[in-house]
């Protein structure tokens, strides 16, 4: 990788500085994609601020109905956390999901977001549960955060220190993984929010991470597999590369989406 | 402008001065002449890179050494008590759980760690956790074998 230069502050503020400073500075978290990228010479930022020591900016909390994940957070964390655990298996359960477990033992929350991958997991349990993000200058809905392949709302500069989750009635998670890069070829988040609305984000299947309307209709009226499984979803837009075409994906969405309804009612007993 | 870090490598402090861009991998290797840590794919696919940072398995091909700036790190060299082996280096030599050995410093790393924070391991279980090791020549059987055994002994199946 090309040289760059290495600055570790010790807060949110100092870092927001540092990255407000230079124009070629990015922000370093767990490193599991930037570091990839930066030897591949796909990203050559000038100075690196790492985020590794910053007090604060990992941690989980059970605040009332959400749980606050800071950014920081390994997934390694969120996998192991008893609160998320108890509050919302299913995050936990796709944290721990996630790569391998050198990469859960580095990689971020904030970093996963912020790249905004079209494969990586975490996007589907932000939309599915309708999160908030909270950066270092405001606070922003899952819906208006991912805008497309690899773009989010983010400024330039600005940082992601934390995501509320609201804890829903129910969860689940079903990954279709790619074998050999361990990421999701298609993954389907079913949620019932508190309020009990039936909310389906789906993964890896289009350029960004999007809820499926025709599922989550179908659910509305009829919360079972079946439903589901037998609602269509267009292959329009999906992506299509050597390991599956658009129709193959959006296949899968539905099929998915049963496996998760059907997880959520085998828990309910 | 090379940054001066301090790392306890296998129970020794130790103190350099490194360029950013260096990757622990190549602090372990090229300055600390620990060659046991391989590298395999240099990209945070196969796990040959293994060490543990403060008691975490990472891959050290994606970690910059100024990353591990006071941090304790453990190579497979640091296993070994004199001619004793570490109990995970003896479980792989009884089970033959290597061939040409390029992956096994990093299987046996990460199976240190697999070994101190898993419980109710059975074989799809291990399986699963060693994801992130891979071994060109294949012989994952008598790998899993070492790991369940050791497993097994310590009551952690
Ligand atoms: C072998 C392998 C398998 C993987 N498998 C999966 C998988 O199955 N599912 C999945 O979801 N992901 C997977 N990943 C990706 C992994 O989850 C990464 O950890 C994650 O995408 C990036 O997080 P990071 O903390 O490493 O961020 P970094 O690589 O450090 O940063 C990524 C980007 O985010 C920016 N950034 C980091 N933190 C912040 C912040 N707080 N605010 C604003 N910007 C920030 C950085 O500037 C950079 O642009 C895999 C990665 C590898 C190497
Ligand atoms: S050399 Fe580090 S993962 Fe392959
Ligand atoms: S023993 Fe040869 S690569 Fe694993």
């Amino acid at each position: 990788m090309y040289e760059f230069e290495y600055r570790r502050p010790a807060s949110v503020p100092e870092a927001v500085e540092m990255l407000r400073d230079r124009e070629g500075a990015k922000a370093l978290a767990g490193g599991m994609s930037l570091l990839s990228a930066m030897k591949l010479r796909l990203a050559s930022p000038d100075v690196l601020v790492d985020l590794g020591r910053i007090e604060g900016m990992s941690g989980i909390r059970l605040e009332g109905a959400e749980v606050r994940i800071g950014a920081m957070t390994r997934h390694a964390q969120v996998a192991a956390s008893a609160e998320v655990g108890k509050a919302i298996p299913a995050l936990a359960d796709l944290a721990g999901r996630i790569g391998d477990r050198q990469v859960r033992n580095r990689g971020t929350l904030g970093g996963s977001l912020a790249n905004s991958d079209p494969a990586a997991c975490y996007p589907a349990a932000v939309l599915g549960l309708d999160a908030r993000i909270e950066t270092d200058r405001r606070s922003i809905a899952a819906e208006a955060f991912f805008i497309d392949l690899f773009e989010t709302a983010l400024q330039s500069g600005e940082l992601i220190t934390a995501v509320r989750f609201p804890v829903p009635r129910s969860a689940a998670y079903v990954k279709f993984h790619q074998p050999a890069s361990r990421f999701a070829l298609v993954g389907v988040f079913v949620a019932v929010t508190g309020s009990g609305e039936v909310r389906v984000a789906v993964t890896g299947a289009g350029p960004v991470v999007f809820r499926a309307a025709s599922i989550e209709s179908a659910l509305a009226r009829e919360f079972s597999a079946a439903a589901a499984g037998a609602a269509a979803v267009s292959a329009q837009g999906l992506n299509s590369d050597m390991h599956g075409d658009a129709d193959y994906r959006a296949h899968l969405i539905p099929v998915l989406a049963a496996r998760a309804v059907a997880q959520i009612l085998e828990r309910q007993g | 402008m090379n940054v001066p870090i301090s790392i306890k490598v296998n129970g020794v402090e130790r103190q350099a001065e490194v360029e950013p861009r260096t990757l622990l991998a190549s602090l372990l290797r090229e300055t600390l002449c620990l060659t046991g840590t391989h590298i395999g794919c240099d990209t945070a696919q196969c796990g040959c890179c293994t060490v543990l940072v403060d008691g975490d398995a990472v891959k050290s091909c994606t970690m910059l050494a100024v990353q591990a700036d006071g941090c304790s790190v453990t190579t497979i060299e640091g296993l070994a008590q004199g001619e004793e082996l570490h109990p995970v280096q003896k479980s792989f030599h009884d089970c033959h759980a290597l061939q040409c050995g390029y992956c096994t410093p990093g299987f046996i790393m990460s199976s240190v760690e697999l070994l101190e924070k898993y419980r109710d391991l059975d074989e799809g279980r291990v399986r699963e956790l060693l994801e992130g090791n891979l071994c060109r020549c294949t012989g994952y059987n008598n790998i899993v074998q070492a790991v369940l055994s050791l497993a097994a002994e310590r009551g952690r199946t």
